[in-house]
């Protein structure tokens, strides 16, 4: 039971972007087409698996050492190497899927989206397997939002808004209306 | 006691990840070729797509592997090619400067009583998506009356990286000093108006009608009709009609402007005079929405 409820709240009830505002820097800044949305949704999601893998063994020491208080710089440091390490892995085994990730990789270091994961497994106190559950339901959550916000994006390109709402500030309302929306699922809960 | 080994374990895991990745570094180690960004700085750096690659450093790739000739950078031009040439060590090609040309002489000109004076005619209202493919799919081909006109909704001034190509009284209009002839507008274009040609011509033939005669003229004043009165007159043979179309054979043409004068719909354009009617008469309006609603 508490598989599903993880699962439901990482992607709607508690989407780390649509209701947590987090990571909205991406959240805006890829969301011109629907393919690098895509793109970097899945970047995201792969990286928040494999952190919060790599960030539950550093939680334990952190723990057994009860420097727990150490966590948000102990996991900056995690996240930072691990995009490091996906990126050089990327570039000599997949440069096609480098090549179209481009600079999104390395920008998922900066979202904050990725640390508030990890943070969470922690607090949490989440087994191996749901850190890993949680990490990955996460990033598909970030993707939905940021898939949904771009095909959005698309559409209203094409629209004729006045003068003043052109490009950005009509992108904001958007994503404004997409929270709104998201609200609705707050009352969702299971188990 | 406690602060030490705090220090001392991010220390720790900083020196682990420090090491792991500069491992990592050598076991995923990826050879580079320095010429790759050579060919880089040559180009413009602008991703137009000109080329057919998807950005400049595609194409400088492709061009490493000799998998596309030097020349295919329109917007760097000769520049780029030669110094492309020199890199690659291959013989360097003279390449001419194109820019595009909008097919379509249909701007819309009213008078002071909202009466079309001048062009293309509209035959319905759309209020649908402000995009050229959006508004050519609907029923009967978009608002326009010719089905091979400008619609003028600027789907080709959104594709242009330069600045150089604008909607002026409902038809796109090219800026010759800043097209590059990177054809991005070209590919956005659903009626295939835009074409290369070579920049600094007198004469322009302007329209893409392909409809008889009778159907172009109920449908744009300035449309052509075929009548070949041009090529007859044409010293140099320039000029053909073929599919009630006339077109200008630039290799022959001496940009005499003859044939500007003979044309009966005024649709051959010698730039060294005004085409347009007195400005003085009429009332333009800028805006396509204006015209179409």
């Amino acid at each position: 039971m508490q598989i599903v409820s993880i699962i439901i709240a990482a992607l709607l009830s508690e989407n780390y972007v649509l209701v947590k505002f987090l990571g909205i820097c991406p959240f805006l800044g890829v969301s011109k087409r629907i393919n690098a949305a895509l793109g970097m949704g899945m970047a995201v999601t792969f990286v928040m698996a494999l952190t919060s893998f790599v960030c539950y063994f550093v939680y334990q020491l952190l723990i057994m050492l009860n420097l727990a208080y150490m966590q948000t710089v102990a996991f900056i440091l995690v996240i930072a190497s691990v995009v490091q390490l996906v990126e050089m892995f990327l570039k000599k085994k997949i440069p096609g899927l480098y090549k179209a990730l481009g600079v999104y990789l390395p920008l998922i270091t900066t979202n904050c989206a990725v640390l508030a994961v990890v943070l969470t497994n922690a607090q949490k106190d989440y087994s191996l397997l749901f850190s890993i559950l949680n990490g990955t339901a996460s990033g598909l959550g970030f993707t939905l939002a940021i898939v949904l916000f771009s095909s959005l994006r698309e559409r209203v390109d094409k629209a004729t808004p006045p003068e003043c709402f052109k490009g950005t500030p009509i992108a904001l309302i958007a994503a404004g209306l997409l929270a709104l929306a998201f609200m609705g699922f707050s009352g969702m809960r299971i188990g | 006691m406690e602060i030490l080994v705090a220090i001392a374990l991010l220390g720790g895991l900083s020196l682990i990840f420090g090491l792991i990745l500069a491992a990592a570094s050598k076991v995923f180690y990826v050879k580079t070729d320095p010429r790759l960004e050579q060919l880089n700085d040559c180009l413009p750096c602008a991703n137009c797509g000109g080329c057919g690659y998807a950005g400049c450093s595609s194409y400088a790739e492709a061009v490493l592997k000799g998998e596309a000739p030097i020349d295919r950078c329109a917007s760097g031009g000769n520049e780029s090619a030669q110094a492309m040439a020199a890199i690659m060590g291959v013989e360097a090609v003279e390449v001419t400067r194109k820019v595009a040309l909008v097919r379509c002489s249909g701007e819309k000109i009213y008078n002071k009583d909202g009466n079309l004076i001048y062009g293309a005619k509209t035959k319905g209202t759309y209020e649908g998506i402000h995009d050229c493919l959006a508004a050519s799919k609907v029923g009967g081909r978009g608002p326009l009356a010719c089905k091979f006109g400008c619609l003028g909704y600027g789907s080709c001034v959104k594709a242009c990286k330069y600045g150089a190509i604008s909607i002026q009284n409902g038809v796109a209009v090219v800026d010759e000093d800043l097209c590059v002839g990177c054809m991005a507008c070209a590919a956005a274009c659903p009626r295939d108006l835009i074409v290369p040609v070579e920049p600094g011509r007198n004469v322009v033939i302007a329209c893409n009608s392909l409809a008889k005669g009778a159907v172009t003229t109920r449908g744009c004043t300035v449309g052509c009709v075929g009548c070949g009165l041009c090529s007859k007159i044409c010293p140099n043979g320039a000029i053909t009609v073929t599919k009630n179309l006339a077109t200008i054979d630039y290799s022959k043409c001496d940009n005499c402007g003859l044939c500007a004068t003979v044309c009966p719909k005024k649709l051959i354009k010698d730039s060294t005079v005004e085409h347009l009617p007195d400005p003085g008469l009429v009332h333009s309006r800028n805006n396509p929405d204006a015209v179409v609603q």
